[in-house]
């Protein structure tokens, strides 16, 4: 962390975070009516939580838990089971589990 | 950071000292417990996600169920929630900061914002268990029915009633029935002497019944207030198991995460990073505090935003 000066990108992240969680409970209120359409399951709405799920994700895990900042292979140690298993578990589960709708 | 071994010759890859990963042991180890522990997680989510697609009429809309804020009558929906995150965010704030100073060697700092994340993680797990006591005393109350479904009971108007609204009437009762508790035969003599009355799944798009229907099927069934693992007024049953089995599960970690903090802290303030001239422990507990907020973040969009 010695590439950082003082603590100003802390609190950018913070704020980031912030008003992510405030748009999303913003419109978790709301609700608008052109974001219930339905794709691929789910509505755009759904689809736009866990966007930004995965944007605040990406933030606590590359910059608070300094990741970014690790070598390369310790980052792929990382990145490459979360992404692919947890993927993998979801798709093998719905896929499996569809019998249950029958 | 260590600066990693330089390597000018291959042969010194096989001299040892090498440190592909550029990282110590102890930090190594805690990241492949987040790494199985992130897995654990994913896990309870997808199960709860693929429960929800197969009980889809049934299953609560979160915010009918978490509209409580200390202090507001009322629907509150998220609000409480969207509180607790806010919290959760800034004590991991608070555990870069103290991250930040301690490889300045600050030890007055670190002392201050451990403490701030120790007080941010208690209000977390305090706000958590109010959330489970008025998950557990229940709301509106709702009819069982023989084959164990959950119906919610609605007037013309279509508009949700509690128990309390059904026997006091609109007027007299209350949108909560605020711990009252109330009879199967009280609920039934108020719902038969009201032909507008009717009985409707929880879910989205759930189905109604008839008014003659409803009345049939609460004589043939039970009421139910508040959610325990075997009954829940909310709706589909497994709905609360998974509620508080993940958030259990997470409110478990925030509190070892306290725990951890709070011993580290006590390190700090005994001086033994400063003699051991390093702060990296603060830095692993860290990693571990960060882990907890991550897993929120998706608690918190699966559970009450999707």
């Amino acid at each position: 962390m010695s590439d950082h000066n003082g603590t100003w990108w802390i609190w950018k992240v913070f704020w980031i975070l912030l008003v992510i969680t405030g748009v999303e409970v913003a419109l978790g209120i709301v609700k608008p009516e052109f974001m219930l359409t339905q794709v691929i399951g789910t509505s755009i709405l759904n689809i736009l939580f866990i966007v930004l799920t995965l944007v605040k994700a990406a933030y606590i895990v590359q910059i608070f838990m300094h990741v970014k900042f690790e070598k390369k292979g310790l980052k792929y140690a990382l990145y490459l089971p979360t992404l692919i298993l947890i993927p993998y578990l979801t798709f093998i589960l719905l896929t499996e589990g569809s019998y249950l709708f029958q | 950071m260590a600066s990693s071994a330089e390597m000018t010759q291959e042969e010194n890859n096989w001299g040892g000292g090498s440190r592909p990963l550029g990282s110590r042991y102890g930090k190594l180890m805690m990241w492949f417990f987040l790494l199985s522990d992130a897995l654990t997680f994913s896990g309870f989510l997808t199960a709860y996600g693929l429960m929800r697609f197969k009980f889809e009429s049934t299953w609560p809309i979160a915010e009918n169920v978490f509209t409580h804020f200390p202090g507001l009558e009322g629907d509150q929906p998220l609000l409480y929630v969207a509180l607790m995150t806010f919290i959760l965010i800034m004590s991991s704030v608070t555990m870069v900061l103290a991250v930040n100073a301690g490889e300045k060697m600050n030890r007055k700092a670190v002392t201050n914002w451990m403490l701030w994340t120790i007080v941010g993680g208690f209000i977390f797990v305090g706000s958590q268990a109010w959330e489970w006591y008025h998950f557990i005393i229940g709301d509106s109350g709702a009819v069982e029915t023989a084959r164990q479904e959950i119906l919610h009971i609605y007037n013309e108007e279509g508009e949700r009633l509690s128990f309390s609204q059904v026997i006091h009437g609109m007027e007299e009762g209350h949108a909560s029935n605020h711990g009252e508790m109330f009879t199967k035969a009280e609920v039934l003599s108020a719902m038969k002497s009201n032909e507008g009355m009717y009985l409707m799944e929880p879910g989205k798009a759930g189905e109604a019944f008839t008014h003659e229907r409803s009345v049939a099927l609460l004589e043939a069934g039970d009421v139910v207030q508040g959610a325990n693992m075997i009954h829940n007024e909310y709706g589909q049953k497994q709905f609360a198991n998974f509620f508080f089995f993940i958030t259990g599960f997470h409110g478990f970690h925030v509190f070892s995460g306290v725990v951890i903090n709070f011993i580290i802290f006590y390190n700090v303030l005994l001086g033994t990073y400063e003699r051991r001239g390093h702060y990296r422990m603060v830095e692993k507990v860290g990693l571990y505090w960060h882990f907890v907020d991550l897993v929120w973040v998706f608690v918190f969009t699966f559970f009450y935003l999707v």
